[in-house]
């Protein structure tokens, strides 16, 4: 009996192709997609790490030369033989590539990353021909070299052994940089002694950037969570439709004696396979996606993938397993419900569309219910949540509540509209448009949470973008930045700068406390530099203006929140009483921060003097002026910064993910779309008896097929108007609760009305594209079908 | 993975390194072999011997502050070719790694530093004799030594004077590692008079002892079955000094060799089997800390424990290092090196 009943349900697929299509895509779908954002996430946190690995260069001190030019191999011997930790490091470029040479016995950890594989052969690397490391892109570059391809290396960059990169670079027994490393000895002679030519570079404070991409990393978690709902809608809808088409077959197969415990134990292995089937596909799907999304592929694919040495592609074990557990574990959790309904269902219960309607009617009771308490639940968070799990809880009663919620509010919406009504075929479309509602629902709420990823996700990643470049600007605004080392050098620059420059801003800091917290306070050079760039949280009229002549004093949010500080309150520096005019974010400063006019700073803190100094100045101008500096004052090179060039590169790096993200938003609203598609194609057979009589009473079936097509796209915009919201409450939980129990500090929201402009469109067109074929389906019945129904044949 | 990673598995064709103290047992291809026989010619022979793979400077003493309290200490300065011959410049092969520790009861202090050969951060020469990495050098002409080391938390500075002569291991300084005919060259000078002061967080200590150096030199010293050893410098109090090493193999045997020394320095060297060493207890990482030590033809039944349990040596290759105390048979001090227990 199990033979027969097992070919029994299989037939079903063999006489409608089509259905066991839709049911392994849609399978096969959100597996792709979920692995598709697991790629995705990985390559974003592949390119920031070989990012801040590149500019955590800086995270060291440094020695190097005075002049600027670089030292002996000598001097390295020299200091390490009186005990100094040091490191050589030399630079230079090799056909545009940026080559780092690392002497790796000496380097500390976290210097120039270097990924060892298998490809490493050591004593190439250290004594013979020489191995480059480098991404892909940079392989293909520098093709006659040794290079192992790694995605751990920084764009544009290749990481060497320091004998070879002397020798590409043609800079023998020359060394430009040595790296102080941490815990050095004791008794140690000062440098003076050892190499009076070198000075040391202090260390930059890295971690600004560092802790910005962490807060980055954490809300691309969160969109990896959320592609992983839709993907469960996606698949629940698919398991759901595949039971709906089956229902005439089951009450046969039941009605011929066949136990109901054993139809359930084949249906749930037949369903499984077909999981197993449709993860591969994929888990495939996904790699595919992951090659036409990330933008150095084979590099990234080795990131993703693990070691590949013989140059073919492996996929990672994790990754096909976190793949098949969506697919099996999406197919259990779909296929549980469909199950258990149809074993509660009477044995004789119709496979009709109305009886499929009134049994929904029932569930959407108890959906209603569960919205209203999710939603209510999300509503409290929203005002309550502080911590991490606060945060992630407020996401997800907000999600699922609002997709729960999405049916009722749709067919609220159409009993309203077909109240309005006026006309007979306007009334009978909304009619039938509620009806239909059931049937759409899984593949209208996958629509919604797509929608709502993109608009929570794209406001999300450009209200970052918008906050890091102002933080950038507001922090790196000088073109150059320069050091000196005497009141003689101080002169010498401002002789020589004034005139060249559009202004020279003097930085200068005094430590202090303000309200028990620790705090530096900089004294500013009035100047449209700080007006134009610097963005407020909180602020005066003129924040500006009353601080330039001292006045008032602007604080960082950091000091704001730690005291709890506001605009109109006052803080004492030198027993001198200031208003705030302003609070400005401050992102990744882990102390308070104060700035106040230069002439009051002069007044309150007389023994300090500027040593350090931005320069506006036209950028493309930098490269001559630092050597018009070096040769009129002896102001070495190495005392500069160019920190143009520093943000270009960091921004270069932050544009790849923003690209990944807007591709990955186009993919979830295919997906989505191809859930709608697969709904209304199966559901175009059901509602032939529904569509009969409005054909047989003189509509003609091409008028039926345009109904279809607007029906989709009116549901679609009614989806979309429900997403919008949710999608910016989505980020602004990621943006306010869960950035703020991470990290401790919020990042300011934009909103981006054009995106969600365009989103809405391709929302639109995702839906009128999936609604095309079975409409034209539709307009193409023939009449035949028709006829039948009224003719008790079918 | 990054630089650290990268400089760690760095160590891997560092024979005594990082392939665990198993890999002295690989092939010694292009290397020159230790022959039984040997004609030692110094002080060149002091120096390096860049034509075979391994090979070290081993320092240990044990020492004594004013109030009686003992303390150990290390110096070390291993040499490990990835090629034969000295090489010039960035591209030499010979990879040079020193470690440094100060044992006291209660504490253990350890560094590390690598260098590369071929550009005079770290190398040996002969004549005068001068051994160094970086800031951390032991000069001189082997009657008296300048010995000196530092780290971010212990420094030392030591003056050595030789009491006798040196002491050659196994068949005049050939010595055989395993039934299979492994060996190494081997000598020692285990007479050093040492005074000085170490540098410790708790402050400066002067200290006065005995130390013992050794030399050793080889391309293959451990036969492929054999893991890792146990090796005792033991000074008795009535002047005699013992060194014995036992070598583990994968079959559970083990491999056994002992030198007697003289006060004078006449030698007895006593092969396979004649030296037991059983361990009698271990500390929290398993590592045996209590052995017992028997050398029946000399009388020789003692007890060895450490003095400070934890010496670990948490080096790029990690191994247990310290000053112990003998009793027993006969009373003394000494030094315990263990191998193979990560």
């Amino acid at each position: 009996m199990t033979t027969t009943t097992l070919h029994a349900l299989l037939s079903h697929w063999w006489r409608n192709p089509l259905q066991l299509f839709t049911l392994l895509a849609g399978l096969a779908l959100a597996t792709a997609l979920w692995s598709g954002v697991q790629a995705v996430n990985a390559e974003a946190r592949a390119s920031y790490d070989a990012a801040a690995a590149t500019l955590g260069e800086g995270q060291y001190d440094r020695l190097v030369r005075r002049d600027g030019q670089p030292m002996t191999q000598e001097t390295y011997v020299a200091l390490r033989r009186a005990g100094w930790l040091v490191s050589p490091v030399v630079q230079g470029r090799l056909d545009g590539v940026r080559i780092i040479g690392v002497e790796p016995l000496t380097a500390p950890g976290g210097v120039g990353p270097v990924s060892l594989q298998e490809g490493t052969d050591l004593t190439s690397f250290l004594t013979g021909e020489g191995q480059l490391f480098a991404n892909y892109e940079v392989a293909e570059q520098l093709a006659g070299l040794n290079i192992v391809v790694t995605p751990d290396v920084a764009p544009n960059t290749a990481v060497t052994d320091i004998g070879v990169a002397q020798r590409l670079l043609s800079k023998p027994d020359q060394i430009d940089s040595l790296i102080v490393l941490r815990g050095q000895p004791i008794g140690r002679p000062p440098l003076d002694a050892i190499a009076p030519k070198l000075t040391l570079q202090p260390a930059q404070g890295g971690s600004d950037i560092a802790r910005l991409t962490d807060s980055f990393h954490l809300n691309l978690t969160a969109f990896g969570l959320l592609s992983f709902a839709v993907g469960i809608f996606i698949v629940n809808g698919a398991i759901g439709l595949a039971f709906e088409q089956r229902r005439p077959v089951v009450r046969t197969l039941r009605a011929l004696g066949l136990p109901l415990r054993r139809l359930i134990l084949l249906l749930g292995a037949e369903l499984m396979l077909f999981a197993l089937i449709a993860g591969v596909i994929g888990v495939a799907l996904g790699y595919v996606i992951a090659a036409l999304l990330l933008p150095d592929v084979a590099a990234t694919l080795r990131g993703l993938y693990g070691a590949d040495v013989s140059g073919t592609l492996q996929l990672r074990p994790s990754w096909w397993l976190s793949g098949m557990a969506i697919a099996l574990g999406g197919t259990a959790l779909a296929a549980g419900g469909a199950l258990y309904q149809m074993s509660q269902m009477p044995l004789l219960a119709a496979a009709q569309p109305r009886a499929l309607a009134m049994a929904a009617g029932r569930r959407a009771v108890l959906q209603g219910i569960a919205a209203a308490i999710l939603l209510m639940l999300s509503g409290v968070l929203m005002f309550t949540a502080t911590g991490m799990i606060g945060g992630f809880l407020l996401l997800g009663a907000l999600l699922i509540g609002a997709a729960l919620a999405l049916p009722i509010i749709l067919d609220r919406l159409l009993a309203l509209a077909s109240r309005l009504a006026r006309s007979v075929t306007a009334q009978w479309f909304w009619a039938d448009t509620r009806q239909q509602l059931p049937g759409l629902s899984l593949a209208l709420m996958a629509l919604l949470l797509a929608m709502a990823a993109n608009v929570g996700v794209s406001t999300m990643v450009s209200s970052f973008r918008l906050t890091f470049t102002d933080f950038l600007d507001q922090r790196l605004a000088s073109e150059l930045y320069v050091r000196t080392e005497s009141d003689a050098q101080t002169a010498a620059l401002i002789t020589f700068a004034t005139p060249r420059t559009d202004i020279i801003l003097p930085i200068q800091s005094a430590d202090t406390e303000v309200a028990g917290q620790p705090t530096e306070v900089y004294g500013a050079r009035d100047h449209a530099t700080y007006r134009d760039n610097w963005v407020f949280l909180q602020q005066t009229r003129d924040p500006w203006g009353s601080t330039f002549s001292g006045q008032t004093v602007l604080i960082n949010e950091q000091l704001s929140r730690r005291a709890n500080l506001m605009v109109g309150d006052e803080i004492t520096l030198q027993d001198t009483a200031f208003a705030i005019a302003g609070v400005y974010g401050d992102y990744g400063n882990p102390i308070g921060q104060a700035v106040i006019g230069e002439e009051v700073f002069a007044t309150l803190y007389p023994d300090i003097a500027p040593q350090n100094f931005g320069l506006r100045m036209d950028p493309e101008a930098v490269p001559d002026f630092v050597d018009a500096l070096e040769a009129a004052t002896g102001i070495a090179a190495t005392q500069t910064v160019n920190q143009a060039g520093i943000k270009a590169i960091s921004l270069a790096i932050f544009e790849r993910t923003f690209t990944v993200t807007t591709a990955l938003n186009i993919l979830t609203l295919a997906v989505a779309g191809f859930a709608i598609l697969m709904s209304l194609l199966t559901l175009a057979s059901m509602r032939v008896p529904q569509l009969a009589p409005a054909w047989a009473m003189g509509m003609t079936r091409q008028q039926l097929g345009r109904l279809e097509l607007v029906r989709a796209i009116m549901l679609a915009l009614l989806t979309a108007v429900v997403a919008l919201p949710l999608g910016l409450a989505l980020a602004w939980a990621l943006l306010a609760v869960v950035n703020v129990a991470a990290f401790g500090w919020k990042l300011p929201m934009y909103l981006f009305p054009l995106d969600y402009a365009r989103m809405g469109v391709f929302a639109l067109l995702a839906a009128g594209l999936a609604a095309l074929w079975p409409a034209r389906r539709l307009a193409r019945t023939p009449p035949a079908d028709l006829l039948k129904v009224f003719s008790n044949e079918r | 993975m990054n630089v650290k990673a990268l400089f760690l598995a760095l160590c891997l064709p560092m024979p005594a390194l990082a392939q665990g103290f198993a890999g002295l047992g690989t092939e010694a291809e292009g290397f020159s072999v230790p022959q039984p026989e040997p004609q030692f010619n110094f002080p060149t022979d002091h120096g390096a011997h860049n034509d075979y793979r391994i090979e070290w400077w081993y320092l240990t003493a044990n020492l004594e502050a004013a109030d009686g309290t003992p303390y150990g200490l290390q110096w070390t300065l291993f040499r490990s070719a990835l090629a034969p011959g000295a090489g010039d410049g960035w591209t030499a092969p010979q990879l040079w790694m020193g470690h440094a520790a100060v044992t006291t009861p209660d504490n253990h202090y350890v560094a590390e530093r690598l260098a590369r050969g071929g550009i005079g951060q770290a190398g040996v020469t002969a004549d005068p004799f001068e051994a160094w990495i970086d800031d951390w050098a032991l000069t001189g002409d082997w009657n008296t030594l300048h010995m000196t080391a530092s780290a971010a938390d212990f420094a030392y500075d030591m003056a050595l004077t030789a009491q006798g002569p040196l002491i050659f291991h196994g068949e005049g300084g050939y010595s055989v590692k395993s039934a299979a005919g492994q060996a190494s060259y081997y000598y020692s000078q285990p007479f050093f008079a040492i005074e000085g002061t170490l540098q410790l967080p708790e402050g400066d200590v002067a200290v006065t002892g005995n130390a013992w150096l050794d030399r050793e030199w080889s391309s293959q010293p451990l036969a492929e079955n054999q893991t890792g050893w146990d090796w005792f410098s033991l000074s008795f109090d009535d002047g005699n000094k013992m060194m014995g090493f036992r070598l583990q193999q994968t079959d559970g045997q083990n491999f056994t060799s002992a030198t007697w020394m003289t006060p004078d320095g006449q030698t007895t060297p006593y092969t396979d089997g004649a030296l037991v060493a059983t361990p009698l207890a271990t500390n929290d990482s398993d590592v045996p800390v209590r052995w017992r030590v028997e050398l029946p033809a000399q009388g020789v039944d003692v007890t060895v424990a450490a003095i400070n349990e934890n010496a670990w040596m948490a080096t790029s290759v990690p191994y247990w290092e310290g000053p112990v105390t003998v009793t027993g048979s006969h009373e003394g001090i000494g030094y315990l090196e263990m191998t193979g227990y990560e």
